[in-house]
């Protein structure tokens, strides 16, 4: 965990009493609503269906045990018991009172977290994988240039009021938990030949209405120049990026309408310009960061853990849960383990008290002794929260959708539960393997359903739900966007249509093909055909 | 006549007479109007002679009118108005951190349009000295919005000495 000095602290204390005096203007009706609503936007407060909703910031998803208690008790004592994390690594409150905001946010200052930037035309909440620091795959942790950017981003004077919101990912992995090229700004941390470490950065990328792939900009972009780098691409959007049309604003619009390569020339123009070691972290500060990330104190452990591997045999559930939930760690002796939210209750306390948010709505914590892991398991099923599905057909992302946003065409949650209970039974759930699906209640696409294997799209059709599939989509490294199935089906009809599609697959799939692998193989005929055979 | 705040020093704030007369676009100039402002078309089709005949000239930039038309004549222009036609158009700061960090202007630097005291600290930090305020803040409000903020983490034209540099004992 990054620890925040007395600097960081002020930040959001201060900001913590801007947005105090803003709300009491408000209130006062010095400030009108429509000048209060870009303010509030940006502290994270949207006007939803149920009253005010808050969004408070995960930086790169990464939380204490501390934080996620004082987010609980802000869920008691502001909400209704609830909150929702949502793809970006961020948790949402849906019934805020617009009086209680400032002592939300007060309440959030407390245990160093805040609701800046979480919504409104700026830079958002950076993301990242929820396995950093733990997975031996990484080059080096990318949570230390997350919170680089998290500094730079915050009240950033002249990136405040962009033409729409802007959204960073960074991983340092070759395997993508990040949905890097879906973001408006993608970076993947690399070393080169030489073994100096660099960005690729892409741009571009993002969802809702008109979906795009990211474009790579620049191949090697040295560490040490990330921030003048992105302050030369905010800088070409902040001026150039279209303010006419809120549908057309976003900066993939813009690196389409002038092509990669002259956007990539603009950029590079305006870095050359700029006054880089003004802008540019030194490395004494960066090695500061580093350092401020602690020291996670691992025990001298053999590889293989004898109390661990006796458990799994005695318990098939715990065997089931390792498969599915456990993934490798770095260090000896430990794993990193997946915790799904598609079930309720609470998170007991292992693993170094740190949990990251993970942008597949589940938790992680990421550093448990294999020793432990048979507790932990149990803490778990005590709590509700052992279900060993993780990247199964039940593990499902879902926007909030009608049941809470303004915004939503129709419901997902609901869409999401009927669906993961009909692959409730592990066995089947196991045998189906690997299977990404994502609900979106509108064509926002919050609920990431352009990069599903099986997206689904909410549709209102004179004002009942419809719901449009995708298929073969994916937001990992081998990023694509998904093909439109064929008509719209009714609420009813999704949880029949997504069980042919994986009756479809399983006949069709080869050895140990995943549910992408075989449709990008076979296209999109034979699940056409299962899906619409009864209604020819 | 709105309300002029105008930077004094480093963080204080006070009350000023705006000495420009705001020419619209088929007013001429009476003689005695020694400070004309005017639009980027007007400044380009008649500012020389308004120069030569000794006025002091500033010019009025909407958020389409990119400073760098502007680049060769910053020198002998006294006053840049860089106008928020809505609040939430944030091109114009992009527009003052230009004028100060690649064109090295040193005249005034004016916030005009919807000009609100939520913006005072992002204004000031990217080089803005002269303030229309619309939502009538008094100087004192200014200056309490313009420096609500212990610190700041990015450089910027203000030259404020960000986080990092005051971390490693700067500043």
């Amino acid at each position: 965990m990054y620890r925040y000095d007395a600097i960081d602290k002020s930040v959001i204390e201060d900001r913590a009493a801007e947005f105090r005096d803003q709300v009491a203007r408000r209130l006062s009706g010095a400030l009108t609503e429509d000048q209060f609503k870009p303010l509030r936007l940006m502290n994270g407060l949207y006007l939803q269906l149920h009253g005010y909703m808050l969004r408070v910031a995960i930086p790169y998803g990464s939380l204490s045990a501390n934080q996620l208690r004082g987010l609980a008790r802000i869920g008691r004592t502001h909400d209704k018991g609830y909150g929702h994390f949502t793809t970006r690594q961020n948790v949402q409150f849906n019934w805020i009172k617009l009086s209680e905001a400032p002592d939300v946010l007060d309440a959030l200052a407390e245990v160093d977290l805040h609701a800046i930037q979480t919504s409104g035309n700026c830079i958002r909440n950076t993301t990242s994988d929820p396995c950093a620091g733990a997975t031996a795959e990484e080059v080096d942790d990318p949570r230390v240039w997350c919170e680089a950017i998290r500094q730079w981003s915050t009240l950033h004077p002249e990136f405040g009021y962009l033409p729409r919101k802007f959204k960073i990912a960074v991983t340092a992995s070759a395997q993508d938990r990040t949905a890097a090229k879906v973001h408006d700004i993608g970076l993947v941390l690399r070393r080169n030949r030489e073994g100096q470490l660099g960005f690729e950065v892409m741009v571009g990328g993002g969802m809702g209405r008109t979906p795009y792939l990211g474009t790579t900009i620049r191949q090697h972009l040295p560490v040490n120049h990330l921030l003048s780098y992105l302050s030369a691409v905010l800088r070409v959007y902040n001026r150039h990026g279209r303010r006419d049309n809120i549908y057309k604003a976003r900066i993939k619009i813009l690196v389409a309408a002038l092509g990669a390569e002259d956007f990539a020339r603009q950029v590079d123009a305006e870095w050359t310009a700029m006054d880089r070691q003004a802008v540019d972290l030194p490395d004494i500060e960066l090695a500061r960061i580093r350092g401020a990330f602690g020291y996670v104190p691992f025990a001298d452990l053999p590889p293989v853990s004898g109390v661990f591997e006796a458990a799994r045999k005695a318990d098939p559930a715990l065997a089931r849960f390792a498969r599915n939930n456990v993934k490798a760690h770095k260090v000896a002796g430990y794993a990193i383990v997946n915790v799904s939210l598609k079930a309720p209750g609470e998170v007991p306390g292992y693993g170094h008290s740190e949990v990251r948010v993970t942008h597949e709505q589940n938790l992680v914590l990421p550093h448990v002794k294999l020793d432990d892991l048979a507790a932990v398991h149990a803490g778990l099923t005590a709590a509700g929260l052992a279900a060993s599905n993780i990247n199964l057909a039940s593990d499902i992302i879902a926007c909030p959708g009608l049941d809470y946003c303004a915004l939503a065409n129709t419901r997902a949650i609901p869409v999401a539960q009927s669906i993961a209970r009909r692959f409730a039974e592990p066995d089947v759930a196991e045998s189906i393997g690997e299977l990404k699906i994502k609900i979106s209640g509108c064509i926002n696409a919050c609920g990431h359903h352009h990069v599903g294997h099986i997206g689904i799209l909410g549709v209102d059709k004179k004002g009942e739900e419809f719901f449009q599939l995708t298929l073969g989509g994916s937001g990992a490294e081998d990023a694509s966007l998904g093909d439109v199935l064929g008509p719209a089906v009714a609420y009813d009809q999704v949880t029949p249509a997504v069980d042919a599609l994986v009756e479809a697959y399983l006949r069709e799939r080869r050895g140990a093909e995943r549910f992408l692998d075989t449709y990008r193989r076979v296209g999109l005929a034979p699940f056409k055909a299962a899906v619409y055979a009864d209604a020819h | 006549m709105p309300m002029l705040i105008e930077r004094e020093g480093v963080t204080a704030f006070t009350e000023a007479v705006d000495t420009f007369v705001r020419l619209a676009e088929d007013e001429a100039p009476e003689a005695d109007h020694t400070d004309l402002l005017v639009s980027f078309a007007r400044f380009q089709a008649e500012g020389e002679g308004w120069l030569a005949e000794g006025r002091r000239m500033g010019v009025w930039l909407s958020a389409v009118e990119p400073v760098e038309g502007l680049a060769y004549d910053l020198p002998r222009i006294s006053l840049v108005a860089l106008e928020f036609a809505k609040f939430r158009d944030g091109r114009a700061f992009s527009a003052a951190t230009l004028l100060r960090q690649r064109y090295g202007y040193a005249g005034q630097i004016r916030a005009v349009g919807e000009v609100l005291r939520d913006l005072a600290k992002d204004m000031v930090r990217c080089g803005f000295d002269s303030f229309e305020p619309a939502d009538d803040s008094t100087p004192e409000q200014w200056a309490a919005s313009a420096f609500r903020f212990r610190h700041v983490y990015q450089s910027a034209a203000d030259r404020r000495a960000p986080a990092f540099r005051e971390r490693m004992g700067e500043g």
